[in-house]
């Protein structure tokens, strides 16, 4: 077979999503509510596949990754509302997207080198702080708003956007598990000290994993921000932690197709719910009390869909 | 001719526990050597020093020539000492296939941006390991178990995808911990011809302990004998057979036995 068609043949899924994105909206196919939902959908599937990455595939337990979305959130509404002229905001946005990702990335430090020393459940007591104190942080920073929060980013986050941004952030987690880093990530999982003996250089690749998670949680955080209009730091409590491991262990701990599947269910369930007012907020914990107790590998629980893996020809012989 | 490893006078506590005090030992390439004692003696205590589980209270550990005993596990065992664990320490859920492959992680030449943009070195890399591994799981005729959970393989065929999983880095030194450890007759047979075979396949210099006489007797040229810590014998296996010290450290000081019945029955 020739390059081309497989090469295509690759491109149509994307292409087609891509395409579904920017039509049904502009068609009025798809009424603003259901584009706001399915907006919501796409960056919950972003923030489950990174966390996914931290605490299905490499083991450990982080409960802040909504500090990383909010690095991620500030630095990208800062920059569009005093860095970015108005005009070209919509051209800048993928630039302004990166740049979050970027700070959050920087952010991933502080999680990340205490990872190198110490594990379980005392790394997750780092990550619970890491989210409190930059919430803490933002509440006390009076030039980005204090508790009353960030506004005036104009709504550059659209439908095609998300929908490209889950597609690359699916294509980097993929190819990061099925390489020699990825191996190594659920080699630590599997045994710390084993991985070690067999070479693998696990500081370095805690903090790729961390890196690479805090950055699409970043990515996630800019979407976000641009979508709402509106940022404060109570968004980014251990509330939406909370909500972000909910989807990772109902979808599957392990899984690319189980965060995509996670964060659908909860961010549809969440919205069918909304006539139960407060009492919605009660749903998640309950979701990850149950869920812990009756299914902690979630629906996918470390398995995968064949075409969703990366296919590696053996050489013929014996087997 | 330059020793291969070098450990002198190393000395280890835990807390107030003196694990190992002034170890001494000398492996020369292409030998194979053996250590022994009783439970507790401190045998696998060597082994993690050797491969930077632990840190040494004092006393260096030298390897081709390079001080090693600051390093980290990790650099240890790229630069050429691989080992096996005494209680089998594989990636349970990964394929065979995967931890095999793990073994040569160090030596997989790319970035993390080539893996992520799947450009420059990753192709012909993941190819050259992943070719790799399957001819080494051909070798240790594992091969149908590739795509299986390691936790599903028959115990003797962990053992082997453990030594499958630490001879892809292409050590120097290879180090197995008690490989026959509950094996049966004919397996440990097999066994002991598997570690001649790779050893001369591989040019591998091995440090064995091993708790079945026949394995170390018959595998090796020295042996080194550790009781409480401490190296109470070394020699040919001869040698070590009937040295009274460590005739003693396994079955005990002989006592006159005077509050025994007569007739011998227990």
């Amino acid at each position: 077979m020739s390059r081309v068609p497989l090469f295509l043949r690759r491109l149509a899924l994307p292409a087609g999503l891509l395409a579904l994105a920017w039509i049904l909206p502009a068609a009025e196919l798809l009424n603003p509510y259901l584009v706001q939902v399915s907006m919501y959908v796409g960056i919950n599937m972003i923030l489950t596949l990174s966390l996914n990455l931290v605490n299905g595939y490499m083991g450990e337990f982080s409960v802040g990754h909504a500090g990383f979305m909010a690095v991620g959130a500030y630095t990208a509404s800062v920059l569009t509302v005093w860095v970015v002229p108005a005009a070209l905001a919509p051209w800048l946005f993928p630039a302004v997207l990166l740049a979050g990702g970027a700070a959050a990335a920087l952010s991933g430090l502080v999680v990340a080198f205490p990872s190198f020393r110490t594990r379980g459940d005392y790394l997750a007591i780092v990550t619970l702080a890491f989210n409190m104190i930059v919430k803490s942080a933002l509440e006390n920073l009076e030039v980005l708003g204090g508790p009353r929060g960030f506004l005036g980013m104009p709504r550059l986050t659209t439908l095609p956007w998300v929908v490209a941004c889950v597609l690359l952030t699916l294509v980097v987690c993929r190819h990061l598990i099925y390489s020699n880093f990825g191996r190594g990530v659920v080699a630590i999982r599997e045994d710390e000290v084993a991985a070690a003996l067999t070479s693998v250089d696990t500081r370095r690749v805690k903090l790729y994993a961390f890196l690479v998670s805090a950055f699409l949680a970043g990515v996630a955080g800019g979407l976000y921000a641009h979508v709402l209009q509106f940022i404060n730091p109570r968004s980014f409590s251990i509330l939406k932690s909370t909500d972000m491991l909910v989807m990772v262990y109902l979808g599957g701990v392990g899984s690319l197709m189980g965060s995509l599947l996670g964060a659908a269910l909860f961010t549809v369930l969440l919205e069918l719910l909304r006539p139960l007012g407060l009492w919605r907020w009660v749903v998640g914990p309950l979701l990850l009390v149950l869920l812990m107790i009756f299914r902690p590998r979630g629906l996918m629980g470390f398995r995968d869909p064949r075409w969703l893996k990366e296919e590696e020809e053996l050489p013929p012989g014996p087997a | 001719m330059a020793a291969l490893l070098e450990i002198q006078d190393l000395t280890h506590h835990f807390g107030g526990l003196c694990a190992l005090s002034g170890f001494s030992l000398t492996l020369a390439a292409g030998e194979l050597v053996g250590l022994i004692g009783p439970n507790g003696a401190g045998k696998t205590t060597v082994f993690n020093l050797i491969t930077g589980v632990y840190r040494p209270t004092s006393g260096s550990i030298r390897f081709l020539g390079e001080e090693i005993t600051a390093w980290p596990s990790h650099r240890i065992t790229a630069a050429g000492i691989a080992r096996t664990f005494q209680n089998i320490r594989l990636f349970k859920e990964m394929s065979a296939l995967d931890n095999v492959r793990l073994g040569a992680f160090a030596r997989h030449d790319y970035s993390l941006l080539e893996a992520l943009g799947r450009r420059g070195r990753f192709r012909a890399e993941e190819r050259r390991w992943r070719e790799e591994a399957w001819a080494l799981l051909q070798r240790l005729h594992l091969a149908h178990y590739a795509h299986t959970p390691a936790r599903n393989l028959p115990y003797g065929e962990q053992r082997r995808l453990e030594i499958a999983r630490a001879l892809i880095s292409r050590p120097r030194l290879l180090l197995l911990d008690e490989p026959a450890a509950g094996m049966n007759e004919a397996e440990t047979e097999a066994l002991m011809a598997l570690i001649r075979e790779i050893q001369a396949e591989y040019h591998l210099t091995i440090l064995l302990i091993e708790h079945q006489m026949r394995v170390v007797m018959g595998l090796c040229r020295r042996i080194t004998v550790l009781d409480f810590g401490v190296i109470i014998a070394a020699g040919p296996p001869e040698e070590i057979r009937d040295h009274p010290r460590v005739l003693e450290a396994y079955l005990g000081r002989e006592e006159p036995l005077v509050a025994e019945g007569g007739d011998g029955r227990p």
